[in-house]
């Protein structure tokens, strides 16, 4: 076999294992999230579609609450790019890990594949992330939080909610294991979450600041936080010549 | 609504979500080289991922007892490196055997 295919075969396996543990607290929030799509009026089979395509929580979220609400489609608009502009940073970000030379087409697919989790594991790949990796995560991943959406449409008013709640926190989980051994490593990284944490625990609290959506703030403070971060402690440039 | 307007809806959210994360990819090519803004965009994963998480954990669960432990406990997990799924898993149990029992 070409080693290129080795290699590849390789990525896949690779992605479709660190996808799994995603896709399953994926398809628990999913669930979550079905049984509100449910009282939006969404059938399973268009919940379906809906989260395979948008893959956003708090989008998708903030979608049915506003279907619920008969809201006008430029709120939803507008809703979605606020509460999803933290993708377009992510994006940003995720460019700079894409080997020098992949060609246009991989970068567009590798780019609408990032989700909270999957751009959290492929930023984590050295030097570069493989497009073959991102994309058997993202492939595992979204289909089980496209069944885990129609599952708690069809299923969600029969689960009780401790269940539910405890099947909430799965995400906030795999958010900590993917930042936690980075700052362990890093120590600026670490000062970065310890403040990220207290200013926003101080801003759910605070006047005026606390009544944004949680969407706005997570943007706000996610400006605010990187830059003074990449101010005060800039990273050592690795390659210098640019 | 009505299921056009659903539909509608639906299509419109998935097409700003989409356009979010492919325009930057489209705008940028190859790699930035100033300073500030490659150390921007190096801490904002983590940043973003820390403000989501807290104080979110525990405002989702039925008590802030349950996901102020489970915060706690993952914290300590995730920092010994037990991975995603051990970690949220974790945390799940955590959530579920207080809200039960205490």
């Amino acid at each position: 076999m070409h080693p290129e295919t080795v290699m590849r075969r390789k990525e896949i396996m690779q992605g479709f294992r660190d996808g799994i543990p995603i896709a399953l607290g994926y398809f628990a929030v999913a669930f979550s999230l079905g049984i509100i799509a449910k009282q939006a009026g969404l059938s399973a089979v268009i919940g379906f579609v809906s989260s395979f395509f948008t893959r956003a929580s708090a989008g998708e979220y903030g979608v049915y609450t506003l279907v619920a609400a008969q809201a006008a489609y430029a709120e939803i608009v507008a809703m979605c790019l606020v509460v999803n502009l933290r993708y377009m940073l992510m994006s940003a970000a995720l460019s700079q890990k894409i080997a020098p030379g992949t060609s246009w087409l991989h970068r567009v697919l590798m780019a609408s594949c990032v989700t909270d989790e999957i751009f959290g594991i492929s930023i984590a790949r050295q030097p570069y992330c493989p497009p073959a990796y991102t994309y058997s995560a993202a492939l595992i991943s979204t289909l089980f939080w496209a069944s885990g959406c129609a599952a708690g449409i069809v299923a969600g008013g029969m689960l009780p909610a401790n269940i539910v709640a405890a099947l909430s926190v799965a995400l906030y989980g795999m958010f900590l294991a993917i930042i936690m051994p980075p700052a362990r490593s890093d120590r600026n990284v670490l000062y970065a979450v310890v403040a990220s944490f207290v200013l926003s625990g101080l801003c759910a609290v605070a006047p005026v600041v606390s009544g944004w959506s949680s969407g706005t703030r997570t943007i706000v403070l996610t400006i605010l936080i990187s830059a003074v971060a990449a101010w005060l402690k800039p990273i050592k440039s690795v390659e210098a010549h640019g | 609504m009505d299921n056009r307007s659903i539909i509608i809806c639906i299509l419109l959210g998935i097409i700003t979500t989409n356009l979010i994360r492919v325009v930057p990819m489209l705008l940028i090519k190859g790699q930035i080289s100033n300073r500030f803004v490659r150390s921007f965009l190096y801490y904002v994963p983590y940043v973003t991922l820390a403000v989501m998480t807290f104080p979110s954990i525990i405002q989702t669960t039925l008590t802030p007892l349950s996901g102020t432990i489970a915060l706690i406990i993952g914290i300590i997990a995730a920092w010994r490196r037990l991975g995603l799924f051990p970690v949220a898993a974790i945390c799940c149990a955590i959530v579920y055997l207080i809200d039960s029992f205490c």
